[in-house]
């Protein structure tokens, strides 16, 4: 096998963490490496205007997306069930090439609430041992709001986001989301403009004594100098947010907030069409001693390196970590071992509000993030559950990312699915259309998670991952609630007709409809080696120079957009490796 | 469902027709030039490159039921959406390339755990065409291109709701394969050979690839102004 002149980090993935373990690795004086699967890609020419404002491409068949056909993963509702692949896609995107899922996601960029991070101790707390089921196995991160708080204000700033601060060094502050955590500073920048749409839905909701403010948005809402020195552009509304490429430098992503400056730095190099197998250990299994990877001829390469950050996807982490046999793989029999551990998605509602022809939506105008306002106040633990009998929640929000007609357009309940009736439905609804939607939390079970199959295989011979998953009833009893909660407001809008899909108790998890992309845990974070796989640095347990960054680290599921405490996360565990791991390499908890 | 007017109907009936029967010589600018009050910009000549000629006809006679031309606004037929599928037959996504393809396969499985037929879009669309033909031969004595539009629309929603029994495909995931992609033609940039003239978008109001509403997004509520445009520029 070829092998390669060692370096002191190699970076698996070169999204989101990857970029930012990049830079602050480089910026550390160390030798990195990134090494990225797919191609390099840039907002120009990639991205550019006119053409990736092309639905059936980009929006319809993926062309930013991991090609399904090479990998995918397979997917069965129970541990008794054979596992079929997941052959086309729908429930989740995986990202692909340089940017990861950091170049198609929306930029809806949140904070977790400070419950959310020790969310076992603070329900057992509020709530008692007794109020979630035996089989239900949420977790603490092992790191608190307080101490994570900078670098979520970091990560923010990098991204240069536009919203209004709820709260202020514990001062509540008017338009802002009063249920967050205390912030140390503002947003970076002011909040974008609204939607027609979500005017409509914040009205009726503040109507109705609630306390809407605007999304979060990392698509930027004027022009920004990050602290890096790269510059994002104002938003324009395209429409073409999610699924795209940002043409406008507007959508905060690894391009257009890191590259331009780690890519010229001497002591990092990223290698693309590198392809991971494994990491590879020492003869005792305590130590890695780099990767090897498939090349773009084909060839097996052995780069050696002193540090591991694995950084690609939540699945592919996991995945990763199963081939290379770091950690002990879990099994929901005994409910022992770490990886593939408490694998969680996102319960999701949404309600189709539809006006007479006088109301003009215009639902092309849209953004991925900017222009929708949200509700939290069913969020977390922003209101007392014992009434309700389930843990978790949901943020509802209003207005439309954007009137892609393929995938965007809704007629109302009743209409036929084709045909005259189906047209006319189509014609007369497309201007006059508004949604609300709910967006909420999973917790993680014992027979929840993510192993290898023992079928499948990816174009290079190795396992596809497995998912088991389906829905339980404290999340049909959640999505019940605020979709109640969510109508309410859709009917103080009043619009003619409103449509609600919502999923039902005993409705199994539907991998053919569009959800979320935020797919959680596998190598999850915590404070007991028996029950986590990485510690509050994101560090291995069993391997302590293999650092594993993203949604994979999540004990379980929050109600929100995950990539703000990815990347708050990922410059926390920087900061510890910068601080303390390079001067003493080691495990930096003692188990 | 109002009826159409005469006129209408039979000019799409010819339109339909002449394509049928002649698939390679591009009767579709001589019939477009008929005119009529919902007459699609002249379509130029397509002469299909996966389809057969029997499977030509059977597209156009199901997308011109699926979308139909009446006179809310323009049908997937006159929109080119036919032409649409038969090159979307023969591009990777045709081929399956854009899909996990590995057995074993469960065409078993419960349907909420996805796809798992072994056909790709192109085989799927052969294997379908076949079956129904078949089908319609049995019960109608003729293909389903040469039925009436009510019988057209009535195996449509027979396939639609499972309701017939083909040979060797699912009716179910063979109607939904040509409804979603017939929809996707309809919508899509007029470049892929459907939406010509950009006529669905015309229709609903939306701008196509204007993709800047800086100066409209602080005027909620007003009516936007501009018609579309395309990929390649062109305006309507």
């Amino acid at each position: 096998m070829k092998r390669m002149p060692p370096v002191d980090a190699v970076i698996v993935g070169f999204g989101w963490t990857g970029a930012i373990m990049g830079m602050e690795l480089a910026e550390a004086g160390l030798k990195v490496l990134a090494l990225e699967r797919g191609e390099y890609r840039d907002t120009s020419p990639d991205f550019s205007y006119p053409g990736i404002v092309d639905e059936l491409a980009y929006g319809i068949r993926g062309m930013l997306f991991q090609p399904l056909a090479r990998e995918t993963v397979t997917i069965r509702h129970g541990v008794n069930e054979t596992a079929v692949p997941y052959r086309q896609y729908g429930s989740f995107l995986f990202g692909n090439n340089v940017g990861g899922a950091g170049v198609h996601w929306n930029g809806q960029h949140y904070r977790p609430s400070p419950e959310d991070l020790e969310f076992a101790s603070h329900v057992r707390q509020r709530y008692g041992a007794k109020f979630t089921p035996p089989d239900m196995q949420i977790q603490d991160y092992g790191v608190g709001y307080a101490e994570l708080e900078p670098y979520l204000e970091k990560f923010e700033y990098l991204c240069g986001t536009s919203g209004r601060a709820g709260n202020l060094g514990g001062r509540i502050q008017e338009g802002g989301n009063p249920f967050e955590g205390p912030r140390a500073r503002d947003y970076p920048n002011p909040p974008m403009a609204d939607t027609y749409g979500a005017q409509l839905f914040a009205d009726a909701a503040r109507e109705r004594g609630l306390h809407p403010f605007p999304q979060p948005s990392s698509n930027a809402s004027r022009p920004y100098t990050n602290p890096l020195g790269v510059r994002l552009g104002p938003c324009n509304f395209c429409g073409f947010c999610e699924r795209f490429g940002c043409y406008m430098y507007s959508k905060a992503a690894p391009q257009t907030t890191i590259l331009p400056v780690l890519m010229r730095r001497p002591n990092f190099q990223l290698r693309t069409r590198s392809h991971v197998l494994k990491v590879n250990l020492d003869a005792g299994g305590r130590r890695a001693t780099g990767v090897t990877y498939v090349d773009a001829q084909g060839e097996q390469v052995e780069q050696p390196a002193e540090l591991v950050i694995v950084a690609a996807f939540q699945m592919h982490n996991v995945r990763l970590m199963l081939l290379s046999g770091i950690g002990k793989p879990y099994d929901p029999a005994s409910g022992t071992g770490v990886i593939g551990r408490n694998y969680a998605y996102q319960m999701m509602s949404s309600i189709a509000a539809f006006y007479d022809p006088d109301t003009a939506i215009n639902p092309f105008i849209g953004a991925g993030a900017g222009g929708t306002q949200i509700v939290d106040d069913f969020n977390s633990d922003h209101f007392d559950h014992g009434p309700h009998g389930f843990v978790g929640g949901a943020y509802l929000f209003g207005g439309q990312t954007g009137g892609r007609p393929i995938q965007q357009l809704a007629v109302p309940p009743g209409t036929p699915a084709w045909g005259a009736a189906w047209k006319r439905a189509a014609k007369q609804s497309y201007l006059h259309t508004t949604f609300v939607g709910t967006h909420g939390s999973v917790m993680a079970y014992r027979d929840r998670y993510l192993d290898l199959d023992p079928t499948y295989r990816d174009a290079f011979g190795q396992p596809l991952l497995r998912i088991t998953f389906d829905w339980h009833d404290n999340e049909y009893r959640m999505t019940r609630f605020v979709t109640d909660r969510a109508q309410e407001v859709v009917d103080a809008m009043k619009p003619r007709q409103s449509s609600q899909t919502v999923r039902q108790p005993g409705d199994h998890y539907d991998i053919r409809q569009y959800q979320t992309t935020h797919t959680t845990g596998g190598v999850i974070m915590g404070s007991d080696p028996s029950t986590s796989a990485l510690n509050r640095y994101l560090q291995s347990w069993d391997v302590p120079n293999v650092f594993v960054t993203g949604a994979s680290a999540f004990p379980q599921n929050l109600g929100y957009n995950p990539t703000g405490l990815i990347g708050g996360l990922t410059y926390w565990a920087a900061r510890a490796i910068r601080e303390t791991y390079l001067k003493h390499p080691g495990p930096l908890v003692q188990a | 469902m109002p009826s159409e007017p005469p006129a209408s109907r039979a000019r799409r009936e010819f339109l339909r027709r002449s394509l049928v029967a002649a698939p390679a010589l591009g009767l579709f600018g001589g019939a477009a030039a008929l005119g009529g009050a919902h007459a699609a910009a002249p379509a130029t000549a397509y002469a299909p490159r996966y389809f057969t000629t029997a499977e030509w006809a059977f597209v156009q006679a199901a997308v011109d039921r699926l979308i139909p031309a009446d006179a809310e606004g323009p049908g997937a037929l006159e929109l080119g959406v036919a032409e649409f599928l038969d090159r979307q037959m023969d591009d990777a996504y045709g081929r399956g390339e854009l899909w996990y393809m590995q057995g074993p396969f469960h065409p078993e499985a419960a349907p909420t755990l996805g796809y798992q037929l072994r056909f790709t879009p192109r085989e799927l669309y052969r294997a379908g065409i076949k079956a129904v033909d078949d089908w319609c031969g049995r019960q109608h004595g003729k293909p389903f291109a040469e039925l009436a539009p009510d019988q057209r629309d009535e195996v449509l929603r027979q396939l639609e709701g499972g309701a017939i029994e083909l040979d060797g495909v699912p009716a179910k995931a063979f109607f939904a394969q040509l409804l979603t992609n017939t929809k996707e033609g309809y919508f899509a940039d007029p470049m892929y050979g459907g939406n010509k003239g950009m006529g669905s978008w015309k229709m609903i109001g939306f701008p196509g690839a204007r993709a800047d509403f800086m100066d409209w997004s602080e005027q909620p509520g007003k009516p936007y102004p501009l018609g579309p445009v395309s990929i390649k520029g062109a305006r309507a």
